[in-house]
């Protein structure tokens, strides 16, 4: 640079220098921010793995667990169980969730429409064991008994408020210019919402179901007290039933090595449904919206 | 004037900072003027995609020049490879020179950030950052770098005079920015702007949100700053244009279809583009 | 009065319909507090504010008193913040802020994942990776670097209040991270703008405008982050190291609400028992709800306070965080300047 140049670049800003580097600093930081969010996840789905795929086979999948001493067994009971009640929970909340949803989305009553979504959310925020302790009140106590029933109920409860929400998100997104349009043919109201509405916003109403399954089933906390667990095949809606997640929690807390090997492998087929549950949500989202 | 009698910086010659590139013509009524900045070649891209093509055109000191143009012909695109504003988006690139008395823009001896500081910029819609107060956004130019002005007082009160929204704003400077009209907000980006102490005030449709008298205001501080920095304003109201600018371009899908002074433009226009344009044939 | 047409009618009954489901959600949540007040009510009402002063925590006597497992839980969530703010938003800005869109969607992605991973598999790893970790190597070096300092006093287990809030942090990050994303996602570009205009250096802009216009939403998103750490139940529970005392000590085993509930529900025979932990259900329910409704009420002011996105107000709520779907939203920054029509 020669003189005349430095004359033009009068210096206007003194700390130039330094605030480059603040700025890169910075930048540096919260790149490192995002290395250590992913460091966990990168550590627990690799241990998962390299601990839980060596116990996993046919049998573990299939049968049901051994007493305590012989080898072997399996957790097939409880990947059952887990399906029983994650279903059951979804039996009973989509007919209450998916028209609430219509409802919070429909725009009519909105105080009401207000007050029901802040409901919805503060139920979400309820902790899950709470949860847990209602289903077993209203349930359990009554009748003496655990049972899968109170466990679906306890599941329904978790899985009612992001039905209701993702509902209410996805019908919000179908274009109203389709709503008026059926409107202005002469349709009525509900038919508009059950013909037009519903069909298009199917696979996002779809996908929030799948993602409260995929929830529900990774519960422990709500079925502690509710659906309690069993070493049985059970199919009884008024019997205690084996859950995947309380399986792997009584065996991760056990004395025995052999029972935390087989929790690690309940660890991975735990995790593989979850997850396969919101890697599918995911995708009838992105594509429903592409 | 016409654009004959622009006097171009060269850098790089200490003995010659400033040639005549062409002999003032005889119908020049001012002495010389030297052009701020100097565009050219500039072609800018989003991706592979060309929104603005070859584009050379001086940008006179202290005037106004227009840049007018149907939607989507390049022309705030233009405006932003002034300050760099344009780079960033992602995706984007831009080849050619943009010279700033006499320095290329994109050259290693500029650094964006200094840039920008020079060359301010005002937006489609005004943009006060609503958790400052009346006061702090005429000064966040500075409180932003970190820096702080000798007298902040009245470096406030100076900006706000000169965007003329001084006497409007003077008893409520605690006020939050977003308190105010859509025009006093529009003014008071303007004032923040100007209290950097740029040499150039680029403005991108800055009335576009604006209802007529607002409008009318705006148009009014532009003539008044021109005497003072030199202006570039974007908008697609070519009576705007005739109002406030002495030079206008007119771009249309990304060429520089004419560049000349702002009467000549809409009174003779060379290109029956241009023509068709400020008729209103199309756009 | 003339009988109205029968698709009216219908109409009626359908809306009827939907307006019932609706109220249905109000009645389980309704029911879910009445449950566990009535349940708790005993107990309460014989402890008195001697329950939430207590100490002692003995079913054989029956003396019950939440104090303890009130400070593990309040403890073990104030250290998941203290790591997990800082790097839940950090986090977040670079990824609205800094990285590009397909590092974006690929991190947004692995951030849910970790959302969607079931506690238990957390307490899992917790107990067999994470505390032999810590007990061999963290906590020894921490011990040797700040002597008898009484936070990090004691015998290193491995488990204990420090570990129950590390892996809180862990389990909170994408709560925090994901909110806060459509937070600063919600910043309109042209405060960008105005600020890089400026001569700004990103960082500045970052920190100047995008920042202060976010931040009662960033803070929504920490309360939110709060919520969940408060209530979490099994991950503290195979951690927190189930000694009912107070501890001033991060590496002292405690306990929590929820890992008392969780543990000793079951086997609670006697009414007064059972009672007991429902005051323990009761004292958590009122932090978490208090807690809830203060970022609702946070995160609506944002929503109110300029940064206004059609239908984005009820993103914020902690299920569209627990259920990754991001639905896609279009970002004005990305559009060309004359691309508008």
């Amino acid at each position: 640079m020669d003189a005349l140049e430095a004359v033009r670049l009068r210096p206007v800003s003194p700390r130039l220098g330094r605030r480059r580097f603040a700025d890169r600093v910075f930048r540096a930081a919260v790149f490192g921010a995002v290395i250590v969010v992913l460091m966990p996840l990168a550590a627990i789905l690799g241990t998962i793995v390299v601990r839980g795929a060596p116990a996993l086979n046919w049998d573990f999948l299939t049968s049901l667990p051994k007493p305590v001493g012989e080898t072997g067994g399996g957790v097939g009971h409880a990947i059952l169980g887990t399906l029983i009640l994650a279903l059951g929970g979804l039996l009973m909340a989509v007919p209450v969730g998916v028209p609430a949803g219509v409802f919070l989305a429909s725009d009519r009553m909105p105080r009401l429409a207000g007050a029901i979504r802040m409901c919805a959310d503060v139920l979400a925020g309820v902790p899950s064991i709470v949860v847990g302790m209602f289903a077993y009140t209203l349930l359990v106590l009554p009748f003496k008994q655990f049972s899968a029933l109170a466990g679906a109920f306890a599941l329904s409860v978790i899985m009612l408020p992001t039905i209701a929400r993702t509902t209410e998100e996805v019908v919000r997104l179908v274009p109203s210019t389709l709503t008026e349009a059926a409107l202005a043919l002469g349709a009525p109201r509900w038919r508009v919402m059950l013909k037009v509405v519903l069909p298009s916003a199917g696979k996002g109403v779809a996908a929030g179901i799948i993602a409260a399954f995929s929830r529900g089933a990774g519960e422990t906390a709500p079925l502690m007290f509710t659906a309690f667990g069993s070493q049985f095949l059970s199919f009884s809606p008024l019997q205690p039933i084996a859950a995947l997640p309380l399986v792997l929690f009584n065996y991760a807390v056990s004395p025995y090595d052999d029972w935390h090997a087989q929790a690690w492998a309940a660890a991975l087929v735990l995790a593989a449904l979850v997850l396969a549950g919101n890697v599918i949500a995911r995708f009838a989202t992105a594509r429903r919206s592409s | 004037m016409s654009l004959a009698s622009i006097l171009v910086p060269v850098p790089g010659r200490s003995d010659a900072p400033r040639q005549v590139v062409t002999p003032p013509p005889a119908m020049t009524k001012d002495a010389p003027r030297t052009a701020k900045m100097v565009i050219e070649s500039l072609t800018a891209y989003y991706g592979s995609h060309a929104v603005l093509r070859n584009v050379s055109l001086p940008v006179v000191e202290r005037t106004v020049t227009a840049v007018i143009g149907p939607s989507g012909c390049g022309k705030s695109t233009m405006v932003r490879c002034l300050n760099r504003m344009h780079e960033i988006i992602p995706g984007t690139s831009v080849s050619g020179r943009v010279l700033l008395d006499g320095l290329d823009v994109y050259g290693r001896h500029l650094d964006p950030i200094e840039l920008r500081r020079r060359v301010g910029m005002v937006f489609q819609k005004p943009n006060p950052f609503p958790t400052m107060s009346v006061r702090d956004n005429v000064l966040a130019g500075w409180s932003l770098t970190g820096t702080k002005p000798p007298n902040a007082d009245d470096v406030v009160e100076n900006a706000l005079r000169r965007a003329a929204l001084w006497d409007e704003v003077k008893d409520r400077l605690k006020a939050p920015g977003g308190s105010l009209s859509g025009g006093q907000a529009q003014r008071l980006c303007i004032a923040r702007a100007l209290a950097v102490q740029p040499d150039v005030l680029l403005m991108d449709e800055p009335c576009s949100a604006l209802d007529p008298i607002a409008t009318a205001r705006i148009e009014e501080l532009i003539h008044e700053l021109a005497s003072t920095v030199t202006i570039v304003i974007v908008t697609h109201n070519m009576q705007q244009a005739a109002r406030v600018s002495e030079f206008t371009a007119f771009l249309y899908m990304g060429d520089l279809v004419e560049f000349g002074d702002t009467a000549g433009i809409f009174t003779r226009p060379s290109d029956p583009r241009t023509e068709d344009y400020i008729t209103g044939r199309f756009g | 009065m003339p009988s109205r047409p029968k698709s009216s009618r219908v109409d009626t009954a359908f809306h009827a319909t939907l307006v019932l489901a609706g109220l249905g959600v109000a009645t389980v949540l309704a029911g879910v507090a009445w449950e566990v007040l009535s349940l708790s009510g005993e107990a309460l009402s014989k402890g008195g504010i001697g329950f939430l002063t207590g100490t002692t925590w003995d079913p054989v006597t029956e003396e019950f008193g939440a104090l303890p497992a009130l400070y593990g839980t309040l403890l073990t969530s104030a250290v998941a913040l203290v790591i997990a703010v800082p790097l839940g938003i950090g986090s977040a800005v670079f990824l609205s802020e800094i990285a590009t869109s397909r590092v974006a969607t690929v991190v947004g992605v692995l951030v849910d994942l970790l959302a969607a991973i079931p506690s238990v598999i957390y307490g899992l790893w917790g107990l067999f990776v994470l505390a032999p970790l810590l007990r061999e190597h963290v906590q020894p070096a921490v011990q040797a670097v700040f002597g008898d300092f009484p936070l990090f006093a004691g015998t290193p287990l491995g488990v204990g209040y420090g570990t129950a809030g590390l892996l809180l942090a862990i389990m909170v990050i994408p709560v925090i991270t994901s909110v806060s994303r459509e937070v600063l996602r919600a910043v309109p570009e042209t405060q960008r703008e105005a600020a890089t205009a400026l001569g700004a250096t990103r960082f500045e802009v970052i920190r100047g405008t995008v920042l202060p216009y976010a931040r009662r939403g960033l803070v929504g998103a920490v309360v939110l982050g709060l919520g969940r750490a408060l209530g979490e139940t099994m991950a503290v529970t195979m951690v927190i190291g189930n000694r009912y005392d107070i501890s001033a000590s991060l590496f002292a085993p405690g306990y929590t609400l929820a890992a008392v509930i969780a543990n000793e529900f079951s086997e609670a025979f006697s009414p007064h028992y059972l009672s007991a932990l429902a005051g323990l259900a009761v004292v958590l329910l009122g932090t978490t709800l208090i807690l809830n409704a203060g970022a609702r009420l946070l995160v609506r002011g944002v929503a109110t306070g300029g940064a206004r996105k059609n239908g984005d107000r009820h993103r914020f709520s902690r299920k569209s965080v627990s259920v990754p779907i991001s639905v896609p939203s279009s970002d004005p920054g990305k559009e060309a300047p004359d691309g508008r029509p």
